[in-house]
Order: structure tokens, then C-alpha cells, then sequence
């Protein structure tokens, strides 16, 4: 990936002047459920999601760490993607309340949370005949005003951000011709040329064949290390989880039950938790980081599982860079 | 405000020109956009011209421009300016208002069926007249208010039927179907009330014409427009950011279900007034929108061009019904009723094709 050269700067984003006071609500707010002194900007404290009259988590309390890059799995209906909704401020909590740099999300004027905080919504609509560059631009919206509507800092991040997603040569091609992995880079590109220090992604990765899966997540990762922005993404796949992630939560029926590094959080006994699934999970091979494998189809009929215990110790002691069995 | 002077080096692939000032101010512009807007124009005014010039008495357009400067003969300052300047300036007025009603139901809806003769505003308004008419044998100024508080209790009918978290395409469209099809029925039932003379009038009045207009619908029509062109052309850019969905609109800024509340109350407003001065006129909010964008070819809801192509087709319709009819003889909106059906079936046609319908 071509990013570390392209790397977009300014991640704190123009809307961090509007913050100025926010600074100290920040400092003063900090993880301390794990005892450690990690900041979030964004939290969710004690919320209850519901859509109408259907309650989908109560009481739930999440904090994604600054710099990280965190996923939410669990089955589904857990509510993983009702949680990055009420974090993007799309769905509000019926209880409790998202803050953002320690006030409520929802009392910020909605240009001003889009300057500084980012969504990849699950289903956008590419409007027809729109080209590839016209799209990414729009992403600058926020940014923008009825008298401002073109600045060249506009023009210039809206090419860095073609650049860093590798959509660069595509500006002039239509986005309905492009291929799925092509398009859903196109509509990163456009969550990128936006600027803001933390992009949420709501399973970014549906519907794409496995190499263009891959290569998004690729993406990401580089925007998460290169860039130093907070990525927050809602993924499927457990193996992509434990790959991708440096913060791992994991959902069930609307409650968190366990989050950290994927290395301790993804165990045999983890998985049977909260995915009701045996298996074993052993190292990566290419990463050496926690790899699931469903036990087969006649040991996970039989009431006693011999694999159990030995996928939980494999996952305790994980030697880096193990090679595989 | 100048072209930027250093070399811009402008994005392959994004459309449009940006004008930039030394203070930090830019206006991005597309050319395409902008030419056809202005050809427009100049196309309406040269109808307006014409259309001035027609009729019983007619004028060649060197006479008519000579008498709107306040150099013509008493006989043509009447003619002009009591008579056949009002009706023209009705025609632009309401040709813009839904022309620009037209294209923002359909942005909204994104649905080329989503305007407002389609979605039961006209026939709301039209109802609201009847009711005037029939019952209350009101005079025009009161028929006007009705045709007004028809419309707009029809909107809210509307939004209020098809709301669900939200208003969305196919559910607009055919909740307004809906709402045309009773509203429809009211008025039919309204005429086998009306005696002859009532039965008459709301004939007249529920073909659209432009026939016997003067400034008393040119003033209100031209306050309503004065206010609420600018709320909508305001909401253009947050209006194509709504096409790309609510999530993705909301996570760019915009306040989806507000910016949506006031155009489409701006858009009922106008159609409101539009039919209660040249009663209801078909076609124009259907069409008007949809050539604007095959001649702008720019993604967005092309709120001017629409506006623009509005104006020209309602005083085009209405310039050619005289010259091939005489004069006052087939009313407006029969003419862009008969096109309107026909351009409904060809839409519907390649929508089915598109494999949208």
C-alpha cells in the first residue's frame, strides 16, 4: 500500500479549534474500568438502544480507546451494529448517553461531530452517473460552507485521499462500473477526505470476495497505523477480528462480554460464549495471533470436548510467530 | 471574483469550475450546469416576448420590448401592461415554482414519479378550490385560499401517512398515489353537487390556464416565490447530500429529516400557490426536472435548471396552444396534460426497461 508516502496529515482535524475547550473534558475522562489510564474520546455510558419498542442492549457502557483499532463481533442480532450506530450518533439511546470529548454527542452541531468523527454506513447509495472523484469530494461537506465551497485544501485532501485508498486513477471512471472491492474503497476515500480523527465502519467488508476483504482491511490497518486514526469497525469474521484488531469487544444478546487485546480475549472458551460454537483456537501462522478453527462436525455432537482444554492452553502460551501444527 | 490564477491543479474527474477570492471564499460551478441555466433563461424571456406579442392584437417583438420600456402608444401600454404582461409573468412564476417543487419531491422521493401532480398536491389543491367554489360560492381570492389550504393539508396528509422513521421513496410515491386517487373521487363528488353555474366555473378552473390573468395573482405568487426560492436553493448541496442515503448524509453533517421537513414544505407551498393562480397545471413538475437533468448532466437535484426549464415549458405550452389553437381558446393546461400523458407513459416505459417499475 502505497499510504505511508500519501499519509493524510492533520488527523486532529480543522474541527479541533472548535474543540478548544474540549481538551481538559478529555483529560479528565479516562478508562479506568481496566485500571489503566487509556483516554477515549468516545464513549457510550450506560445506554439503552432500542429501535421503537424493541430493546437490543440495556446498561451498556462501552469506551474505544484512542489510537486504536477496534472491533466489535458477536453473532448476530448481539447488537454490534446498533452499538456503532448509537457511537455515530445515527440511533440515540433511549437511556444514558454517547459522549464525545466528554459532552453528549447529540449537543454538538452535526457539522462539527462530522468534522471529527467519520461513518462508513452499511448501505450508501452512489448517485447515478456520479463519477469517482465527485464522490470522494463530497466527503468534504463538512467542511464546507454556502460561500466556501471549494477551498484548494479541500482539493488537495480529496487527492491524498484517492491516493491512500488507491482509487487515485479511478477519478474520472463511474462509480456504478467499478467492481465491489473498487467501490467500497471509493466510499472509504470519501470517509477519509473528511478528515476526521475517528472513522467508524459498519462491516465494511460484506458482500466483498475474500481478496478484496482482505485488502480493505489492509487499508484500514494502514490508516490506523500510519495515520494514527481511531477506527472502530463492526466485522464478521472472528479470524479477521483477531488479525486486524488492537481492541477487541465482544457482544452477546446486547452485553459486552469481554474486550482487550484479541490475545487474551480470544479463547476456545470465549468463542463457545459467546458464539455458542466449539472449536480450537490456534496461532496464526502468517500473524501469530489468535486463528479459530470449529471443531468438526462429529466432536462437536459428542457431550464431552477432549479439544478443549488443550485449544485453551495453546491459547494462553502463544509463542510469536509459531509455526503452524 | 476572479478564476483562480496560479495553475489549480484540479482533480481528474471532478466536475465543475471553482471561482476563488483572496479572502478564502470559493464557488464551485459547473460550467455545464451554468450554461444551460443561462440559455434558459434567455429562451423563457424570448417566450415571454412572443407570448406578449400573440393573441388578438398582435405585436411584433420590437413593440413589445419598446412598450415594456415606456415607449409605446397608449393602446399597447393597455395591452401590454394591463393585459398580457401579467398572464406571462403568472406563466414564469408558476412555471418556476413547480418546475423547482417538481424537482425536489423527486430528489426527495428518488423517484422521477415522486412529483407533485403525481403525489396528490395538485389534486389537493384542486379539491381545496372546489370545496370553494361548490359550497361556499366563494369569490376567486377566497378560491385561491382554497386551493392553498387544500395543498398544504394534503402535504401534511401525506407526510404524515408516509412517515416512518423517516420519509422514503417508494412509500411517498405511492401514499400520494393514494391520496390523488380519494382526492380524485372528492372532486368528482363535489361536481354532481354543483349546480350549473359552479359546475361550470370549477371546469374552467380545474383545466390550468393562464387565460385572464392579472396583478392581483402576480403579487402573492411573486411574495411566495421571493421567500421560498431561496429556503430551497439554500438546501441544494444538503439535498444532494441526502441522495446518498440517510447514514451516509447524517455521518457528512446533515440533518436528513429537517432539511427534508423544510424543502418539501417549501416545495407544497409552492405548488400551492402555483395552482391556486393558473389552477392545476399537469406536466410541468413531472417533466421539467427530469429535461433539465438530461441537458445539465449533472448528478444532484439541479434545483435552477429545473426552476428554468419550468418557466420555459409553461409559457412554451402556453404560446403554442394559441398559436396553433387561437387565442385563449384551449387552455394551458389541457395542452401539457395531453404531453404529460404521453411523456408519463414513455418514462414509464424505460423505467420498466431499467427494471425500476
Amino acid at each position: 500500500m502505497s499510504a505511508a508516502g500519501t499519509g493524510v496529515p492533520g488527523t486532529a482535524g480543522p474541527g479541533s479549534q472548535d474543540r478548544s475547550a474540549s481538551a481538559d473534558a478529555r483529560a479528565s475522562y479516562r478508562n479506568t474500568e481496566q485500571g489503566d489510564t487509556t483516554v477515549s474520546r468516545l464513549t457510550a455510558e450506560s445506554v439503552t438502544l432500542a429501535y421503537d419498542q424493541r430493546v437490543i442492549a440495556e446498561n451498556l457502557s462501552v469506551a474505544v480507546p484512542d489510537n486504536s483499532f477496534t472491533v466489535i463481533i458477536g453473532p448476530n442480532a448481539c447488537g454490534k451494529s446498533t452499538l456503532l450506530r448509537a457511537l455515530s450518533r445515527m440511533l440515540k439511546p433511549s437511556a444514558g448517553s454517547v459522549l464525545l470529548d466528554g459532552a453528549a454527542i447529540d449537543g454538538y452541531p452535526a457539522k462539527q461531530v462530522a468534522r471529527t468523527l467519520g461513518l462508513l454506513p452499511q448501505s450508501s447509495i452512489a448517485p447515478d452517473g456520479i463519477t469517482v472523484a465527485d464522490l470522494v469530494a463530497r466527503g468534504r461537506y463538512p467542511h464546507q460552507g454556502l460561500l466556501r465551497q471549494w477551498s484548494r485544501e479541500d482539493e488537495r485532501i480529496v487527492q491524498e485521499s484517492m491516493a491512500a485508498t488507491g482509487v487515485g486513477a479511478l477519478g474520472d471512471r463511474h462509480v456504478d462500473e467499478l467492481s465491489g472491492g473498487q467501490r467500497q474503497r471509493v466510499w472509504i476515500a470519501m470517509a477519509l477526505a473528511q478528515q476526521t480523527p475517528l472513522l467508524l465502519l459498519d462491516e465494511p467488508t460484506t458482500y466483498l470476495d475474500i481478496q478484496h476483504q482482505i485488502e480493505v482491511l489492509d487499508l484500514c490497518a494502514d490508516l490506523h497505523e500510519t495515520q494514527g486514526r481511531t477506527l472502530v469497525a463492526v466485522l464478521h469474521d472472528l479470524n479477521h477480528a483477531a488479525r486486524y484488531a488492537t481492541h477487541l469487544i465482544a457482544m452477546r444478546d446486547g452485553r459486552v462480554v469481554a474486550e482487550g487485546a484479541p490475545g487474551e480475549v480470544v479463547t476456545a472458551e470465549l468463542v463457545e460464549r459467546v458464539f455458542g460454537l466449539r472449536c480450537q483456537v490456534i496461532d496464526d501462522p502468517e500473524t501469530g495471533t489468535p486463528l479459530v478453527v470449529p471443531a468438526a462436525r462429529e466432536r462437536r455432537g459428542a457431550r464431552t470436548p477432549a479439544g478443549t482444554p488443550t485449544a485453551a492452553s495453546a491459547g494462553a502460551a502463544r509463542p510469536a510467530g509459531s509455526p503452524a501444527p | 471574483m476572479t478564476p483562480s490564477s496560479r495553475a489549480p491543479r484540479t482533480t481528474p474527474g471532478t466536475t465543475g469550475k471553482t471561482l476563488r477570492t483572496r479572502g478564502g471564499l470559493s464557488l464551485r460551478v459547473d460550467p455545464r450546469a451554468a450554461l444551460v441555466v443561462l440559455l434558459l433563461l434567455a429562451v423563457a424571456a424570448a417566450a415571454a416576448v412572443a407570448l406578449i406579442g400573440t393573441g388578438d392584437f398582435p405585436l411584433p417583438p420590437g413593440d413589445v420590448l419598446r412598450t415594456l420600456t415606456g415607449d409605446g402608444t397608449p393602446a399597447q401600454e393597455f395591452i401590454v401592461r394591463d393585459l398580457r404582461l401579467p398572464r406571462v409573468l403568472v406563466g414564469l412564476l408558476v412555471g418556476a415554482s413547480l418546475g423547482l417543487a417538481g424537482a425536489v419531491f423527486q430528489s426527495v422521493s428518488r423517484n422521477p414519479l415522486g412529483s407533485p401532480d403525481v403525489i396528490g398536491f395538485g389534486q389537493g389543491a384542486a379539491a381545496g378550490a372546489l370545496v370553494v367554489i361548490v359550497l361556499f360560492h366563494g369569490d376567486p381570492f377566497a378560491v385561491a385560499a382554497g386551493a392553498v389550504a387544500g395543498g398544504v393539508a394534503t402535504g401534511l396528509a401525506v407526510y404524515l401517512l408516509a412517515w416512518r422513521k423517516g420519509i422514503h421513496g417508494y412509500r411517498l410515491v405511492l401514499v400520494g398515489i393514494g391520496a390523488a386517487a380519494v382526492l380524485t373521487g372528492v372532486r368528482d363528488y363535489l361536481m354532481t353537487k354543483a349546480g350549473l353555474v359552479d359546475a361550470t366555473r370549477s371546469m374552467v378552473w380545474m383545466v390550468g390556464s393562464l387565460n385572464g390573468r392579472d396583478w392581483s395573482q402576480v403579487w402573492p405568487l411573486l411574495c411566495v416565490a421571493a421567500v421560498l426560492f431561496p429556503v430551497v436553493l439554500g438546501h441544494g448541496r444538503a439535498l444532494r447530500m441526502l441522495e446518498m442515503g440517510d447514514d451516509a448524509a447524517y455521518a457528512l453533517g446533515v440533518r436528513a429529516e429537517r432539511t427534508r421537513v423544510v424543502v418539501m414544505g417549501a416545495a407544497v407551498l409552492l405548488t400551492a400557490a402555483a395552482t391556486a393562480a393558473a389552477g392545476p397545471v399537469t406536466f410541468v413538475a413531472l417533466a421539467a426536472p427530469q429535461i433539465a437533468r438530461r441537458l445539465t448532466r449533472a448528478t444532484g437535484p439541479n434545483l435552477p435548471a429545473s426552476a428554468c426549464m419550468g418557466a420555459v415549458l409553461l409559457i412554451g405550452a402556453d404560446w403554442g396552444s394559441q398559436r396553433l389553437f387561437g387565442a385563449d381558446r384551449l387552455p394551458v393546461g389541457a395542452l401539457t396534460g395531453m404531453l404529460g400523458g404521453c411523456y408519463l407513459l414513455w418514462l414509464l416505459f424505460t423505467e420498466r426497461k431499467a427494471g425500476r417499475v
